[in-house]
Order: C-alpha cells, then structure tokens, then sequence
C-alpha cells in the first residue's frame, strides 16, 4: 500500500439559496494515493466538483465547508491558515479545470503564466523557470516549445490549450493533481490523449491523480480506483474491477447499463436509463438519496444507511 | 492589425472631412459675411464690392474647398473682435486647456479606478452602494453647479484656492477637479463592470489555483484586463473634456480654447468659433483613431489577428 | 406561485429606488402641470422693494412670510419660479428625447437590419455626429437662430441621437437573426411590416432606458446652455437661468445658486434611477 497523499473524511459543503440550505456534498470520503488514479464519476450537480473545490479552499462565495479530516500528505489543511493554504496551492496540490478556452489569462504569454507558479513559490529563477516550462511543454507534447513561451493562449487551439494548463499544473511537481473534467470542453478526438498523457504523468511523477468526470468510458481506461457520487454522497468506492464487475449500489448499476458495451449491445438495443430525477438537495435530506429512483427501494431506505465493505471496494446501501 | 489601422484611419478622413463641412456651414449660416466685413453702415455696392473681393460670390463648394486647403495650411482666418488671426488666437489658448484637460482626466481616473476596483471587490455590500450612489449624484449635477459649489466652499468659505483667473497651477485645481468629476461616473462603472466580469472568469480562479497571492491575481491578472476598456473610454473621454471645457472655463474664467469659444459665440466672432469649431472636432478625430489603436494593441487577440 | 412571480415580485421589492424615482418624477410633473394652481405668486411679477428675501430657514429674521422660499435679485417669488421653472425642464426634456429618439432610432434600426453599406453609412453619421463638441455646437446654433424653447429642442434633438442610433443598432442585429424575423420574411411580409410587428416590440424596453438618459441629459444641457446665456432666455424661469442670474450674488446669498441647482439634480436623479429601476426590471438577469 502506498503512501496517502490526500484525505477526506466526512467533508461537507453547503451553500446558502434563497430557499434555503443547500446541502451539495454531505459527508464524503475520499483516500488519494502517491502513483494511483482516482476516478470521482456522478451526473452533474452530484457535488463531485466541489469535492474537488473544497480541497484546494477555491469554494464559491458564501458556500461553507465542514470536515472531520481533510490531510494533504499528512498536513491538515482544516488547520492551515489562508496563508498556508496559498503556499500549498499550486505548489503541493494543482487543479486543471474543465475548459481551457476560459482557463488562460488573455492577455499574458504562456511563458508567464507558466512561470509564475514557480517563481511565486520559490523554486528557482526566471532562467530556470522558463527551462522548466519549455521542458514540461514538449513532456506534454507541445511542438516547438520554445517558441510557444512568447505566444497567446488565444494562438493555440483547444488541445494544445489543455495541455499547457496540465503543463502549468506541473510545475511545481505537485503530490495531488485535482482535474475536474478536463477533456469535456474537447473535441473527442483530441480527448483520448489529454488522458493518456494524464495518466502517464501520472505515473511518472508519481503523484496522486484525482479525476472528475461523468464518463464511465474514462474511468475504465485510467482509473486505478473509483468513486461513485450521487446527490452529494460517495454511494460506491473500490477498486475499478471491482466497481465494475460486480457493482453493489442500484445507481452503480444503473449507469453500467447506460453505457455500450463492445461485443455486447447490438446496433438498435436501446441502452438503459435512471428513471426519475435528481432528488432536491435544499433542506435535510434523510435516509438514501437515490430511494426515489431506486426499483429495490424499501421502508427501511428512509433511515440512516450503513456503509457496507467487501475486500475490494464499500458502498452505502441496504442490499 | 493593418487592414484594421487602414479601414479606421480611412473612417477618421471621410469623419474629419464631414466634419470641416459642418464648421464651414456654421459661419455661412450665421449671416451674411459680406456684410459683417464690410460694416455696419457700408453700402450695397461697398457689400458687393467686398462679396468679389474676398471671393464670396462664387459656389459654395469651391468656397469650401478653398477654405479647406487653407485651414489645413494652418491659416483659420481673422477675428473679428481680436487684432489677431484664428490659428494664433487658438494656439495661445490651447495650452491651458490641454492643461486643464489633462488634470481633469489624471482627477477622473484617480477617482474612478480605485472606486470602480474596490466597488466591484466588495460589490453588493454598503461600500459597493455608496461608490454607486455617488456615481449616481456625480451624473445628476449640473457641472456648472458643481463649478459653483466648488467655487463657494473652497474659493470662498474656506478661501484655500484662487477661484478664477489662469494665473498659476493653483488656478486649475478647482476646474479640474470640476472637469474630472464628471467623467468620474462612467468610467467608474466602466472599471467596476469590467472588474465584476473579469473577477468571474476561469483564469482568476486558475490564479487563486496556483497560490498566488490575492494583490497579484487582482493586479496582474484582473485589473489588466478590467481597464483595457477603460483604457479606450478615458481617451473619448479626454476628447469630451475638451467640449466640456466650454463650461468649465467660463465658470472659472479660465483663458483656455472653451472660454474663448463662448466669448466668441456671445460677440458673433464666427471665424473664431469656427476655428475652435475645426480644432477640437478634428483633435476628437485623431483622439478616437488612436484610443481604437491602443485599445486593439493592448488586447493580444486583435494586434496579432 | 411560479418561479417567474417570485422573482418579479424580488425585483420589485428590492427596487426602492425605482418607486421612489416615480413618485418624485411624478410628484415634479404634476407640479409643472398644475403651475399656475400651486405657485403663490406670477412667477414674472417684480416687486423691487422685496428683493432677495432669504428663506425661512436660512435667515428666519429677514425672511417674509409670503415667499416661502424667498425671492430673487428682480425681487420675484423664488419658489413661484421654481415651479415654472419645472415646466421648461420637462418640456425641454421630454420633446428632445422624442426628437432624438426619432432620429437615432430609425438611423439604429435601418442600420441593424439592412447592414451593408446602410450600415456603413450610419456609423459614419454616428462617428460625425461624436466628433461634434455638444455644447459649443449647441451655443453656436442658439446664438444665430435665438434662443427660443423651439430652437433649444431642435438643436439638442439633433445632438443627442447618438446613443439611441447605437443600441437600436445592435438590438436589431440581434433580433434580426432570430428564428422568427426569418420565418416572417419566408412567408413574405413586408420590411416595413416585420420592422413595426416583430422588430420593434422586442427592443422596446432597451429604448425607454436610452430614452431616460437622454432626457436626463437634454434637462441638463438645457440648464447649462440657459446658464451661459445661450439657451432659453429671460425673464423665463428656467432652473439653469436662475443659477446664472444668482451667481454674482453668491458669496452672500448662496441659497439663491443652492434651490435651482438642486431642482436640476433631483429631477436628473429621479430620471435616472427611473431609468436604471426599469432596466433592473427589465433586464433577463436584474442584474446592473
């Protein structure tokens, strides 16, 4: 087992509407480890990007986040002061957001934007920042790095945008990298190899890889683990075989069901669908969220759900 | 970038030209310039004789067209008040308005950056409510009121600063705080807009992301692309400044290009206002071109477009 | 109730401003209208033994109980003034934004939707019209036609168009392509029937905002012109004026420039919160 890089234990997040609270992550774990890809999947709204949020203390305005334990390499980050927490970000823990086109400060080079990381956090000069990011920009696979450094964001197309936001991520060498959807905003033939090389930076660096998505075709590529969230819950986690050989939560198999299989669904079959909708989260929300859709719901679904475990994987469910 | 510069400098002639056209009209609408020079008591004939002299009997559009070539030789013609030609008269005065232009802008900015900033940082609380209710007030006073409750408290009451006159730097205090004032609420709702925008934006949240500190994502990353068009508006501004001056000037009794308009226009000295008429017209004209160029320089996405 | 309804009646009770603009605005028009009912005195009648009598509150031994806000240098009621003085403002106000609304609409729209070279040649009118210095242009004009409430409309009608010709503008670019305006013209209206039946009800609430500034800013430049002495002349009691003809007497009677240059800003300031209050009504976010 390798080292933990990153630890949530009960982390919720709240944010004030005008009809009142809205509880949008309630009470998720989540364990990151050094050289292992952690898939958090779930529909939109599910709460997995304010997971991710919340970590890095980027969490809109006026929403409010609660923890047991939130540890970043053994560091409590509900201890660090706003200060600290600034020093960490960037350096410690990076974040690659959805859309790249938006991501990028117009009207700076790459090279600075790149640089800026790395000097802000001390870790060498300008020379050595600027080495350092033509190096990681032909790492992620970026033609004629250097001449890159003095361009525009809005010079590059879409990919080789998301490949420097990675690349800028990267400079710090950081132990957990947070990517919320990175590859949602791209055309999908350029999607498949943001991911892979995700996934071998991953590797290379050894770092501890959080994704955010809501496409299970991803997850069964990278994944090492997975984590399933719904209505703000982490409703399954395990190992991805695991996961998805033998889903245990009724919403995990329900989106199983929703995805092709090669070899398996013919031409014509039609796919399967969640009935119902997402619940409503404003308010308390007792008992298992997904009772309102689930077909093996019963009375007992109302209460407290226990959290149950296997060798390979847990899930929060009465069956 | 120079097919734009060309297709805007090609606007600003065909602007510049429409523009000479409505100055020229003004003084041949404003009665019959025969016989104004020839004098109040001249003769028909004295009147005819010099229509042919000066060569007002002959088409209006080669009147114009000589009058064009000769005004953009520098020769705007003679004041019929002053013993002195339009271009001299003009250029005497242009430096205090220039001075009292420049102030005003430096005011304005100084006010409505920092407001605009702070307003859109703090935005729906008490600070963002009071730097909009003065930019509310600040557009609702007339300026030559303001003119003159600048003059009352501190001309007057407290007696700290001279309240007409263009004798020293002191003369233009209050003038330019009065011309200053008055751009003061566009620019800073300007300021506060594009900063509310840009506070927004993914690539501020992607700062935050990096651990930078909170002065450089709001200078470097916000504030930068906030002003931009500020940027272009402060230099239309600048050329609003210069009408304004109109005002202004005649408050403080300043001797700058404004006052010396209206003084013009209540003894009917067209050639003068028509020369003024020219200058700032055209000075606007160039201001805007070079405020488009800037601003299309200032942003990545059109210079190398 | 619909979410629609929660969020219309928010907006209404969040917008204090907008309700206390109306009723100040209209509090003002019903002044000028009713003028010669409210003002205590002829607002022209000199009476020279009476001059320039303070206020009650500002000098409560020198002031005469009949003139409730005094009078001026010629010794007529100050407030009896005021109120005509109302009249000339929204008069002023009102018919140069009808002026400039007209102009700066048709030239907005015509230039939004048939694009091209009329569109060309609208900017360039636009562009010409920016580079005119408002105010010494305006003076100009006054000081060879006179200085008659006719002549002070027509001038800044034809000054102030501008700012209605460049957001018509893009209104109507933005509506043209609509899916509607499309199917319109598939069946075959005609321009002038699309223009009146789907393009001008859709920008509608974006001019009655313009239309409010411009109001806003024609009462002012009216005072402004009227102060320098080139805008409506005496013994008419325009606010502006009033300001001018007080000005010499402002170092011992500062309340003679105080009550005319406040009239100006109330009424500027209830035009312009009306303005603001309609387009945070109107506006798809309520957003300012």
């Amino acid at each position: 087992m390798s080292e933990i890089a990153l630890e949530l234990r009960r982390l919720t997040v709240d944010i004030p509407t005008d009809a009142g609270m809205l509880h949008a992550v309630r009470g998720v774990s989540l364990t990151a480890r050094r050289g292992e890809t952690l898939c958090v999947v779930g529909e939109s709204g599910c709460g997995k990007s304010l997971t991710t949020l919340a970590v890095m203390g980027l969490l809109p305005e006026g929403a409010k986040r609660g923890a047991e334990r939130m540890e970043l390499a053994g560091e409590n980050l509900l201890k660090a002061s706003p200060s600290r927490l600034r020093a960490l970000r960037g350096d410690r823990m990076a974040m690659i957001f959805q859309d790249p086109m938006t991501c990028l400060n117009p009207s700076l080079t790459i090279g600075d934007q790149m640089t800026e990381t790395f000097l802000h956090h001390g870790k060498g000069r300008r020379r050595a920042a600027l080495d350092r990011a033509v190096a990681l920009l032909e790492r992620v696979g970026i033609a004629g790095a250097a001449g890159r450094i003095g361009q525009y964001p809005h010079q590059l197309s879409g990919g080789l945008r998301q490949r420097v936001v990675i690349a800028m991520a990267l400079m710090c060498e950081p132990d957990v990298l947070l990517a919320d959807e990175p590859t949602t905003a791209l055309d999908a033939t350029v999607q498949l190899g943001i991911l892979q090389l995700l996934a071998a930076l991953q590797r290379e660096m050894h770092m501890a890889l959080v994704l955010v998505t809501h496409d299970l075709g991803i997850v069964a590529r990278i994944a090492d683990r997975v984590a399933v969230m719904y209505a703000g819950e982490v409703v399954e986690e395990g190992a991805v075989r695991a996961v998805f050989d033998t889903p245990r939560h009724p919403y995990t198999r329900g989106l199983m069901q929703c995805i092709p299989q090669p070899g398996i669904t013919a031409p014509g079959t039609r796919l399967g669908t969640i009935p119902g909708l997402v619940p409503y989260l404003v308010g308390e929300v007792a008992g298992c969220a997904f009772r309102g859709r689930c077909p093996h719901a019963m009375p007992a679904c109302a209460l407290p759900v226990p959290v149950r475990e296997d060798a390979a994987h847990a899930w929060r469910c009465l069956l | 970038m120079l097919g734009f510069a060309l297709r805007r400098a090609a606007l600003a002639v065909a602007v510049g030209l429409a523009v000479s056209a409505i100055a020229f009209l003004l003084l041949r609408v404003s009665g019959d310039l025969a016989a104004t020079l020839a004098g109040e008591e001249a003769s028909a004939a004295e009147i005819e004789r010099i229509r042919g002299l000066y060569g007002l009997d002959r088409p209006v559009i080669v009147q114009y067209g000589e009058w064009l070539l000769r005004s953009l030789r520098g020769d705007l013609g003679r004041s019929l008040f002053y013993p002195e030609s339009v271009a001299k008269l003009i250029l005497d005065r242009l430096p205090n308005t220039a001075t009292l232009a420049t102030l005003g802008l430096a005011v304005a900015l100084l006010l409505s950056i920092p407001l605009g900033v702070v307003a859109a940082l703090f935005r729906n609380t008490w600070i963002d409510r009071l730097a909009l209710a003065l930019a509310v007030l600040g557009q609702a006073m007339p300026s030559f009121w303001f003119a003159l409750l600048l003059i009352f408290f501190f001309g007057i009451t407290l007696g700290w600063l001279p309240v007409s006159g263009t004798e020293g730097l002191a003369n233009f205090v209050l003038p330019a705080l009065a011309l200053g004032w008055f751009s003061t609420p566009v620019l800073m709702r300007l300021t506060r807009a594009g900063m509310v925008e840009v506070l927004a934006a993914d690539y501020i949240r992607t700062a935050h992301a990096k651990g930078l500190p909170v002065r450089t994502v709001l200078v470097k990353h916000a504030l930068r692309n906030a002003v931009a068009p500020v940027v272009a508006l402060a230099s239309v501004q600048f050329g609003n400044m210069l009408s304004g001056s109109v005002v202004i000037e005649t408050v403080f009794a300043l001797q700058g290009i404004g006052y010396l308009a209206w003084e013009s226009i209540s003894r009917r000295d067209f050639p003068v206002v028509q020369g003024i008429l020219l200058v700032v017209a055209l000075f606007y004209v160039v201001l805007t071109l070079v405020a488009d160029l800037l601003n299309a320089w200032l942003d990545p996405r059109i210079r190398s477009g | 109730m619909s979410g629609a309804q929660v969020t219309r009646r928010a907006r209404w009770r969040g917008n204090w401003g907008l309700i206390i603009a109306a009723v100040v605005l209209g509090a003002i028009a019903l002044m000028a209208v009713a003028a010669p009912l409210l003002a205590p005195f002829d607002p022209y009648e000199q009476i020279l033994d009476d001059r320039m009598l303070p206020p009650a509150f500002v000098d409560a031994e020198r002031a005469s109980p009949d003139h409730l806000l005094g009078t001026d240098n010629l010794g007529r009621d100050y407030l009896s003034r005021l109120i005509y003085g109302a009249r000339i403002s929204l008069l002023i106000g009102f018919f140069t934004m009808v002026v400039s609304g007209v102009i700066g609409t048709v030239l907005g729209v015509a230039a939004g939707f048939f694009g091209g070279r009329t569109d060309m040649v609208v900017s360039f009118l636009v562009t010409t019209r920016l580079s005119l210095p408002v105010v010494m242009v305006a003076l100009a004009v006054v000081a060879v036609l006179g200085g008659s409430l006719q002549v002070v409309v027509l001038v800044l009608g034809l000054l102030l168009w501008d700012r209605f010709a460049v957001v018509m503008r893009s209104a109507t670019m933005q509506v043209r392509s609509r899916d509607y305006v499309t199917a319109a013209r598939a069946i075959g209206c005609s321009v002038p029937r699309i223009l009146w039946g789907e393009v001008l009800p859709n920008v509608v609430s974006g001019l009655v905002v313009i239309a409010s500034y411009e109001m806003a800013q024609a009462i002012l430049l009216e005072a402004a012109l009227s102060f320098l002495g080139l805008g409506v002349q005496p013994p008419l009691p325009s606010w502006g004026l009033m300001v001018s003809e007080a000005k010499e007497f402002m170092l011992f009677e500062p309340w003679m420039i105080m009550l005319p240059g406040a009239a100006i800003c109330v009424l500027v300031l209830a035009i312009n919160l009306l303005g603001d209050g309609i387009r945070d009504l109107t506006a798809p976010e309520g957003r300012r």
